[in-house]
């Protein structure tokens, strides 16, 4: 079965902290999608950029709206994905508690659109 | 009898003992809960129409099974185009093909009732929809029977279990009995599930709510079950001894004018000593795992109440340090609110008073009416033992909390218990 996780943390508390910090949040990414990948599990994954640098679009009428920002003003903030396929939701439960985001901020694990059902 | 009485009853009893069952193997696979539910409803209907015709078979269960697992592959067929349906029948085929151990007339199906449970109380299952999803899918229930016990309409509740079964299918939730790691944890939802049943039907004192009155019964018949599928599991016996304990009661609760009577006045006489005597071996069984814990804590409470009242002896200090412990496992304010009642029995009612008041600011308290009969019993013997000035002012505060108490309670007995003692003040 393949899930999405999506990986929501407070990205203003994230670009604050210091350097070395940082860089060590970084390789903790690294090193869970490797494992991820080891166990053969991993679709897809990537980081996202931070949502000053997103742009929303709702037509409304035939009237395309363009907005600067986020689709909503969140507390936390949609920050990357990984796109897993494994057996059951425990199995994907399991994988997104080991996710660093699950530690700094949440981790939802929603199962993809499958055909026929 | 005529073909069509022996068809119904041996449908009805194949359902009784085997409903559960059959819904949990056909399910197990697919985790499609509602799918295999409809498909079995479909082979009932069918051995209905079926057996009065052509005889009851020698293996019912078998029948139905085979019919049903029939049922579904045709209404999967029809639900899916080619291509996607393949994976689905692959698994159909298989369990079309996959026979259970047939010894004579009975008829093995592997029990899948606790993996079935388990997937019930999975915590990505919203917590309030679980014991009447394990009604439902375990023990056949109809949603309207189980919105009318837990005070729903049955729209809602209907909407509320469709949702929770396509949950299961559609996020992926196993059927499947937790690793050891899990299982003490998850175990906690499957019992907190049947006690809530229990809890629900313990609502009907007075016997008169078909609903209710089905939903102790049941939830002690899946207390036994847990108990019997996971042995080593000392909780499970504790779950199963506090329920027993509470239903020996059963016939002490009111008088037979149906009014209420509280724990503290009840005859022993009208307890079942035979509940009683398999509560205590429960829970004695529970004690040799040397693994204490919430359900046992509270089995244990009721143990030396029951004793206590045979006796004429209650041993108060006792049942404090029993309440202490089962505050600190638990956290839960009607532990609380019954230690600080624990603690009036040790060290009077002001001390009693002392431990409501800490709880004064819980708002999940706030509408739980014995805690206002509680506040209320205890001014009540503060006043009494008070000096004049003090006596008015704790009377008054007395009938302030009786009158909060009433207002927040559904049973009419209760209810003029209440309105008894605020009368006596």
């Amino acid at each position: 079965m393949q899930y999405m996780f999506l990986v929501y943390a407070n990205e203003k508390a994230f670009q604050a902290i210091p350097k070395a910090q940082g860089e060590q949040a970084m390789g903790a990414y690294i090193a869970y999608t490797e494992s991820l990948r080891k166990a053969g599990v991993l679709k897809s994954s990537d980081r996202l950029r931070p949502t000053a640098d997103s742009t929303t679009v709702r037509v409304e009428n035939g009237k395309s709206q363009v907005l600067d920002g986020p689709y909503a003003d969140t507390k936390e903030q949609l920050g990357g994905f990984y796109i897993v396929d494994v057996p059951d939701l425990d199995a994907a439960l399991s994988w997104a508690a080991r996710c660093p985001g699950a530690s700094h901020g949440a981790v939802e694990v929603r199962p993809l659109w499958t055909t026929g059902t | 009898m005529n073909d069509n009485d022996h068809a119904r009853s041996t449908a009805d009893a194949v359902a009784r003992r085997s409903y559960g069952k059959l819904v949990a193997f056909i399910a197990a696979r697919s985790r499609d809960v509602a799918a295999a539910e409809d498909a079995l409803a479909d082979a009932f209907a069918a051995a209905l129409a079926d057996w009065p015709a052509h005889g009851v078979p020698r293996n019912p269960e078998a029948w139905l099974l085979t019919t049903a697992r029939r049922k579904l592959i045709d209404s999967q067929r029809r639900r899916q185009t080619a291509k996607a349906a393949a994976p689905e029948l692959e698994r159909a085929a298989e369990l079309l093909a996959s026979a259970p151990d047939e010894e004579g007339d009975e008829m093995k199906i592997p029990d899948q009732r606790l993996a079935l449970m388990f997937a019930c109380t999975h915590p990505a299952i919203d917590a309030s929809v679980r014991a009447p999803l394990i009604l439902q899918t375990v023990l056949g229930f109809d949603a309207a029977m189980i919105a009318s016990a837990f005070l729903a309409s049955p729209a809602a509740m209907g909407q509320r279990l469709v949702r929770a079964k396509t949950k299961i299918k559609q996020a992926g939730i196993p059927l499947r009995v937790p690793e050891h790691a899990e299982l003490a944890e998850r175990l906690d939802a499957v019992l907190a599930a049947i006690y809530a049943a229990f809890a629900e039907g313990w609502q009907d004192a007075a016997g008169t709510e078909p609903a209710r009155r089905e939903l102790a019964a049941e939830a002690l018949y899946l207390g036994r079950l847990v108990t019997e599928l996971l042995p080593e599991e000392p909780e499970a016996f504790g779950l199963l001894a506090l329920m027993l304990y509470a239903d020996a009661r059963r016939r002490a609760r009111r008088t037979r004018g149906g009014e209420y009577v509280p724990l503290a006045e009840q005859d022993p006489e009208l307890w079942d000593d035979d509940s009683i005597d398999a509560a205590e071996a429960a829970l004695r069984h529970a004690s040799t795992f040397d693994a204490p814990g919430r359900y046992q804590l509270e089995a244990a409470l009721q143990s030396a109440h029951v004793n206590g009242r045979r006796s004429g002896r209650v041993d108060s200090e006792a049942l404090l340090v029993l309440y202490d412990a089962l505050l600190a496992l638990s956290g839960s304010p009607v532990v609380a609110l019954n230690r600080a009642l624990a603690v009036a029995r040790v060290r009077g009612a002001a001390a009693g008073l002392a431990a409501l008041d800490e709880l004064a600011g819980d708002a999940r308290l706030a509408d739980y009416q014995p805690y206002w009969a509680a506040r209320a019993e205890l001014l009540a013997s503060v006043s009494a033992s008070a000096e004049k000035c003090l006596d008015v002012d704790a009377r008054a505060a007395a009938r302030t909390a009786y009158e909060r108490a009433i207002g927040l309670e559904r049973d009419p007995a209760v209810r003029r218990f209440l309105q008894r003692r605020r009368a006596e003040l």
